[in-house]
């Protein structure tokens, strides 16, 4: 088992067109996301603003979950959770 | 010179071309349209706009399409109610409805979006479209992507009321009803587009089909007589058509169309789904996803993508939030129906009680021009209504039997004529 993030189509092109990436282990969302930008330095642009923010235009999930529903950046991860990476889209 | 440049993004102000992109590569900020407004207002004119058609097209020089629109040529141009009726309930001076109820061809505000969004489709060549919507959205681009001959595959929530699902399929779109509610449906989609390559009205069509909501402020303020209204109210969902209400407005008045811009924009949700009024009354920079749980479903969406700039443009105009209780909904809903005789969807009913939630706040006031935004038709979401508003009287066919009922009634007035 290990830890999955669903890269999404604006961000691939920084990922070498991958839309899924394994991550051996991880602590927290925080802690994953640093590693995906230690992967690969690109993609620290489009999650994170000039404060180190995850940005306000980037949606989080935890297996479905809003990360803002749990605990944010430092909701806690274990073996086998599955991530997504989601910009905001408009509604209707 | 073109009246489109390109896109940028409203977040960063990266500059791309004019492709079928929503989203910023480098920050995941939502892309808008570029116009050259020198350009169009070299050829732009009243009379020019009075001598168009009697449609949304009339304003077509400040709509992102390079050619003449190809679905949806009879769309807008709806009616701007003066509200007396309604008016005199609500202790108001001078109060108006735009009622886009009885919009064509699907009875919503949304075949303004959708008109210009399978119009641009066609222009970059789709031949498949599609939606994430909540029911008024999957409606218009269904019945367009009929008119225009395209493949359409529609992603709805599994709940919507069966007004919305019927007038869906009746066209012969592929609906998908997702298990999940719009947030999921609208996640979903963000993957879809890019995966099959369709054109997707609300991700990758998203900045040209945003840009047709700013036709209600056109219209506003040419139906006024070329002014633009102290206030105006507006339902928010994902916070789209609150944000280019002003910024059409913006736009006459820059085009010197219009003298001045008073307009202070107030936002309504139903109390149920309110991140955006939620985010202007604790007077916020953060905005909370909330799970929605309101009858208003057509404006029940928990993480709106355009929240923080429609939350910005209430506090830049002046204007202000505020949401509503479900039975308010109903309340507002049967108010204006029995004051001046439109029929409006739970949106609608948002948005009416709304404003008379404000009125009582003192924070609308009472002495100024006001617009409420009705934007969707109560047939479509009856099921919000059933049982709440009355009922039918059971006679049989023959006098006795009515005036047994009119009895049961109270009677009735000596004369039925004045």
């Amino acid at each position: 088992m290990a830890i999955s993030i669903l890269i999404p189509s604006p961000m691939r092109r920084f990922t070498e067109d991958q839309d899924t990436l394994t991550f051996e282990s991880a602590t927290t969302v925080d802690d994953i996301l640093a590693q995906l930008v230690a992967r690969y330095p690109d993609t620290k642009r489009p999650l994170r603003d000039d404060a180190g923010n995850i940005r306000r235009s980037v949606n989080i999930y935890v297996n479905d979950e809003d990360i803002r529903f749990l605990q944010n950046k430092d909701t806690v991860l274990k073996d086998g959770d599955s991530i997504s990476i989601v910009p905001a889209i408009a509604g209707g | 010179m073109a009246k489109v440049l390109g896109l940028r993004c409203k977040e960063c102000g990266e500059v791309y071309p004019k492709n079928p992109v929503h989203v910023c590569e480098l920050c995941f900020g939502p892309l808008e349209i570029i116009y050259n407004y020198d350009e169009i207002a070299s050829r732009l004119t009243k009379s020019k706009i009075l001598d168009g058609p009697l449609s949304m097209w009339r304003y077509a020089d400040l709509l992102p399409i390079d050619g003449d629109p190809t679905v949806g040529r009879q769309v807008g141009y709806t009616p701007l109610v003066k509200a007396d009726n309604l008016a005199k309930v609500l202790g108001v001076r001078e109060l108006y409805v735009k009622n886009d109820s009885v919009n064509h061809p699907t009875l919503s505000f949304k075949d303004r979006v959708v008109a210009v969004a399978l119009s641009k489709a066609r222009e970059f060549g789709f031949d498949t479209v599609g939606c994430a919507s909540t029911g008024n959205l999957a409606n218009s681009v269904a019945a367009h992507a009929a008119e225009g001959k395209f493949k359409a595959y529609i992603f709805i929530p599994h709940d919507l009321e069966q007004g919305k699902v019927l007038g869906t399929l009746v066209y012969g779109a592929t609906v998908l009803a997702v298990k999940g509610n719009y947030d999921e449906v609208n996640r979903l989609c963000s993957e879809v587009a890019g995966k099959y390559g369709w054109g997707l009205a609300n991700v990758n069509l998203r900045p040209f089909y945003g840009d047709g909501s700013k036709t209600v402020a056109y219209e506003i303020a040419e139906q006024l007589g070329w002014r633009a209204p102290q206030n105006i109210v507006a339902p928010s969902a994902g916070g789209s058509l609150l944000t280019k209400i002003y910024k059409g407005l913006q736009e006459f008045h820059k085009l010197g169309l219009i003298p001045d811009l008073p307009t202070k924009m107030y936002c309504a949700q139903a109390t149920g789904c309110c991140p955006i009024t939620t985010m202007v009354k604790e007077r916020s920079e953060i905005m909370k996803p909330v799970k929605p749980n309101t009858i208003a479903k057509s404006i029940a969406i928990g993480n709106p993508a355009d929240g923080y700039y429609a939350a910005d443009t209430c506090r830049k105009s002046g204007g202000w939030a505020e949401d509503v209780t479900d039975d308010e909904v109903i309340e507002g809903i049967r108010l204006l129906a029995e004051t001046e005789g439109i029929f409006t969807e739970t949106a609608g009913g948002v948005t009416v009680s709304t404003a008379r939630k404000l009125i009582n706040q003192g924070i609308l006031a009472r002495d100024e021009s006001i617009v409420l935004c009705i934007t969707g038709n109560g047939l479509k979401t009856q099921e919000a209504i059933l049982g709440k508003i009355g009922h039918t009287i059971p006679i049989s066919p023959n006098l006795a039997s009515l005036a047994e009922a009119l009895a049961g009634l109270g009677g009735v007035p000596e004369t039925g004529r004045k």
